[in-house]
């Protein structure tokens, strides 16, 4: 875990203790060196990250972050207009790894055609669309990052991924 | 497919790992699978896994493919789990460790009782009775085939057993399955009533090239990465033959492999590659040629559908004109080149007029590929069609007009040349010689004008992947309603009555009895009478070759499900079935006619076909020398495997051939190429009127997402959540003047049938054209298709004119299907 990540998953589960609560899942622990879960959780222990703040987003403008630890880069977008999996007051704002899932080269948001594109072995994939892939390789969707609002905070938080990130066993290392 | 989609089990270092050469296209991408028991997970360390990566930090890039889709559960006879996970082997020289989106998800393919896709497989073979199947055994599904297959041999001869049957490699084919099927059907029936799986006659996709003595595969697939020019026709490989293209076009066409060329052809001028693509479609592989090569490297000649015979016509007539042919070639390894050119001459002005290209652009053509470089050698060029030759204006026409050129200009025999087809599926074809003549019968017509007593599918589905498909399915269904219904009156009878009340539909009522055998109950066998479950890759031990005559052996690692048998296997349990019955009745020379089938492994049945043909007459793609391949020595040649024919087993390595005619001795009675005449003649009569009569070229073709018929794809969420009907690409103006827009449902109709598909907006269509997915379960392109054929009942599956029609919108494709652009640029 980054040091910002951690020092968000502190700030926002408003406890240090926390992550004193982790223990090993009986499916975790059969699994030498595998990720830790929460007892009673057969999800992975996500951080909850602060990624953006909404109201400096520009429409179709790529910003970039790291999550759910500093080696796995991401991409966030906002998109100006409701989109399958959105986040925000307008359902407009999705993220996404941007390591391929073929073999990880770093995908390019192609702002007029609004994919995602690999240059090594030109799959395309689309971020109003779950990460689905147009053309290409891969044998899965782009991760997504799954956000969460806070309105309050004006913050946008990622909070999980949906599908595995290229070049690990799991998300978390 | 796992449980998790964010973590996958790791292979420990002791895991069991096996070769598999992909199950699906002509490439056959080298993979290694690992399989070990469930409760048990390589650690993250590299010492600690048997991939020997370090997943206790991120991977760079480039390092491995290791997804979801490759990690599968599964369970053996014996009642153990385990963990199987199938990766591209980077030590293979074809795919250099890339998967493609079809091999990647071999593993989620595998049968799993865990999976949905798993639950679709056939586990049992299926009789028809009442109004519905049961599942029943082999030995009754046995006495059934003979008992029927015997009262109508003996009754009506070979010419009522009807067969749509597979020729290839790969996943529903392989050396083994071609030999026992052939061995079955040409040496025991002896019918000729044979169809292939894709086309509607027992022919070969490639007769021109092979009557000019130059068999279709007849380079490697380095020769792509040396080549100064690759002249692809009527192709689109980065869809389809996705790793050819990846692997070694792409390296030229970038320029990483001048200094290769410059070892490999040292006193020539070299440089990066060119490309020049002939297809009416800008294609996707186009577009990343573009990007790959920059535009000036590439020449994009989009001709109006169906005259790709005066194209190659005009060229060859520009280049002779120039002196460009290599006349020493011709005059010493060659004959009837003066008769073809006299026959096939076509000026510039006409060749354009009739193709639409540019005159500059064939000139330019021309000049990439057969003007002296400024070496003075002759440019190394790379010939290599596809579909849009074999599925075009008249088959044998265009292929004689390519390969014309090719051998006109020495473009055979020498490396980083060939002319060669792309491929569709491995192959692997072994079989007995075919007891029919040339042309093979009609199958389909024949079915359709009400002949044939019995028809056996096999490992295909033609209600989704013949021509005049509409007509050819209403008729099948017919027909097979007419013993549906005596068998719903047949209670409470024995094996030979049953086969009494069938033989007396198919006899005297037009009734026709279907058996299918496959893995899933496909459309074809929910009008069966008789289902039986087959194996693939991985069940059992198989071995094909690849586009560049790459034999391998895909080793077993699993059981299949149920009681599922391997294609050879229900071969073999067919003829002793009749052997036994024709022994019962005293009947020697029957009997004797299906002996042979005492196998009781994979490779019995390889050893009995693919090892004898130089001591028997079997057509086999292996020839007189592949005796030399062993399992044993295939095993330990791993998934680079050995080129076809094989030379020699040499200090524990067999070696074999990596371009053929490189002594210029080619594949006729007196060692010459062949020219053929092959003068252009305008289109068929059936097309003409469709022509005049519609309003759109429906041009068909594949996407890299789905394979083949869909028959695993259409069970899998990441390939039918890409396609939940097959799309149908079309102009924005198109779109618009119809009303149509993304995503529509659209009805694509002429004078042979009506069929519908999900429109998909694509300005790099032209006006006019559109282009739909073949072969798909929902959306069945070939219902728009005429019946017409070459002089060998080739098909003419991109001869299609229809109209189109907006049905409605469907708001679940909108939501869940991309719509963007499937161009890179």
């Amino acid at each position: 875990m980054s040091q910002l990540s951690r020092r968000n998953f502190l700030k926002l589960t408003g406890s240090s203790a926390a992550l004193g609560t982790l223990s090993l899942s009986p499916i975790a622990q059969a699994q030498q060196e595998s990720p830790s879960s929460p007892a009673g959780s057969t999800t992975l222990p996500y951080p909850r990250d602060v990624v953006a703040q909404l109201s400096e987003l520009s429409v179709n403008q790529p910003v970039y972050f790291n999550y759910p630890d500093d080696r796995s880069p991401c991409v966030l977008i906002r998109k100006g207009r409701e989109i399958k999996g959105g986040v925000g007051p307008d359902r407009d704002v999705v993220a996404y790894s941007t390591q391929c899932t073929h073999m990880g080269c770093p995908v390019n948001y192609d702002q007029e055609a609004e994919t995602f594109k690999c240059p090594c072995h030109y799959s395309i994939f689309d971020p109003d669309n779950s990460g689905q892939m147009v053309i290409g390789h891969a044998t899965e969707s782009l991760p997504q990052i799954v956000l969460e609002y806070d309105e309050a905070e004006d913050a946008l938080l990622a909070v999980s991924v949906n599908g595995l990130i290229y070049g690990r066993q799991a998300n978390i290392i | 497919m796992t449980q998790f989609k964010d973590r996958i089990p790791l292979p420990p270092a002791d895991a069991q790992k096996t070769n598999m050469a992909c199950h699906f296209c002509i490439v056959g991408c080298g993979y290694h699978v690992y399989k070990w028991p469930a409760n048990q997970e390589g650690g993250r360390a590299a010492d600690q896994n048997a991939l020997g990566l370090d997943f206790t930090r991120q991977l760079p890039p480039m390092q491995i493919t290791m997804t979801p889709a490759m990690v599968n559960q599964i369970q053996d006879h014996d009642g153990r789990q385990h963990n199987i996970m199938i990766l591209p082997d980077k030590e293979c020289s074809v795919n250099k460790g890339l998967s493609s989106t079809r091999g990647g998800q071999m593993a989620s393919v595998m049968y799993s009782e865990k999976t949905p896709i798993g639950e679709r497989r056939l586990k049992y073979p299926l009789a028809y009775s009442g109004d519905d199947w049961s599942e029943t055994n082999w030995e009754h599904a046995m006495a059934l085939y003979a008992g029927l297959t015997q009262r109508i041999l003996d009754n009506d001869g070979p010419d009522q057993l009807y067969f749509n049957l597979f020729d290839h490699g790969g996943a529903g084919g392989g050396f083994e399955n071609t030999w026992a099927t052939g061995k079955l059907i040409f040496s025991g029936m002896q019918t000729k009533m044979v169809r292939i799986h894709n086309r509607p006659a027992y022919n070969s996709e490639c007769h021109a090239s092979r009557d000019m003595g130059v068999g279709e595969l007849n380079n490697s697939y380095e020769d792509a990465e040396v080549c100064d020019v690759i002249f692809s026709i009527g192709g689109n490989s980065y869809e389809t033959q996705s790793n050819w293209f990846l692997a070694h076009w792409e390296p030229n066409l970038r320029g990483s492999n001048v200094a290769k060329k410059r070892e490999w052809f040292p006193d020539e001028t070299v440089g990066k590659g060119k490309v020049i693509l002939v297809d009416p479609r800008r294609t996707p592989t186009v577009a990343i040629c573009e990007t790959v090569a920059g535009k000036d490297n590439v020449l994009h000649l989009a001709l109006q559908p169906g005259t790709d015979t005066a194209l190659f016509n005009g060229l060859l007539t520009y280049v002779v004109d120039q002196g460009w042919q290599d006349q020493g070639f011709i005059d010493e390894h060659t004959s009837g080149f003066d008769e073809m050119l006299a026959a096939n001459r076509m000026e510039l002005d006409e060749c354009s007029r009739i193709t639409g290209v540019d005159r500059a652009d064939i000139i330019k053509a021309a000049e990439w590929a057969y003007k002296p470089k400024a070496s003075g050698h002759a440019p190394r060029a790379m010939h290599a069609y596809e579909k849009g030759v074999i599925w075009g204006n008249d088959n044998y026409r265009i292929q004689s007009a390519i390969v014309n050129l090719a051998v006109a200009t020495h473009n055979v025999g020498r490396r980083g040349t060939g002319v060669v087809r792309m491929g569709g599926h491995q192959e692997g074809y072994t079989r007995p010689p075919y007891p029919g003549g040339r042309p093979a019968p009609y199958i389909d017509q024949e079915l359709i004008k009400g002949n044939g007593m019995m028809l056996t599918v096999w490992a295909c589905n033609a209600f989704q992947t013949t021509i005049n498909a509409e007509t050819y399915r209403q008729v099948i269904k017919r027909r097979a309603a007419i013993v549906n219904q005596a068998l719903a009156e047949a209670r409470g009878a024995s094996t030979d009555e049953l086969i009494d009340i069938v033989y007396d539909a198919v006899k005297n009522k037009g009734g026709l009895y279907i058996v299918d055998i496959d893995l899933y109950r496909t459309k074809f066998a929910e009008y069966s009478h008789l289902v039986l479950p087959a194996t693939h890759p991985g069940e059992m031990n198989l071995t094909s070759m690849n586009g560049e005559r790459r034999l391998r052996l895909s080793e077993r690692f699993m059981d299949p499900p149920g009681i599922a048998r391997p294609d050879w296997l229900i071969a073999a349990n067919m003829a002793n079935a009749l052997k036994q019955r024709y022994e019962e009745t005293g009947n020697v020379e029957m009997a004797e006619r299906f002996a042979g089938f005492d196998w009781t492994t994979d490779e019995d049945a390889f050893n009995d076909g693919f090892r004898m043909a130089h001591e028997k007459e079997i057509d086999s793609q292996g020839g007189p020398t592949g005796h030399l391949a062993t399992y044993e020595r295939l095993r330990a040649a791993g998934n680079n495997g050995v080129q076809l024919p094989i030379k020699a087993y040499q200090d524990g390595k067999l070696v074999g051939t990596e371009m053929l005619y490189t002594d210029n001795n080619f594949d006729t009675d007196d060692g010459k190429a062949h020219f053929q005449p092959s003068p252009w003649n305008g289109f068929p009569e059936v097309i003409e009127r469709q022509k005049e009569q519609y309003d759109f070229w429906i041009n068909s073709g594949r996407t890299n997402q789905i394979w083949q018929s869909a028959y695993h794809d259409q069970h899998l969420a990441f390939r039918k959540g890409r396609y939940p009907m097959a799309p149908i690409e079309i102009h924005p103006q198109d779109a618009d003047s119809l009303g149509i827009a993304n995503g529509d449902i659209v009805e694509v109709y002429n004078d042979y049938g009506a069929t519908t598909a999900m429109a998909y907006i694509e300005p790099d269509l032209k006006r006019g054209h559109v282009f739909m997915m073949f072969g798909y379960p929902n959306g069945v392109q070939g219902d728009v298709i005429s019946e017409w054929t070459d002089r060998n009942h080739i098909p003419y599956y991109k001869g299609a004119w229809a109209n189109l029609r907006r049905i409605g919108a469907n708001p679940a494709y909108l939501r869940d299907v991309s719509f963007k652009r499937r161009r890179y640029s």
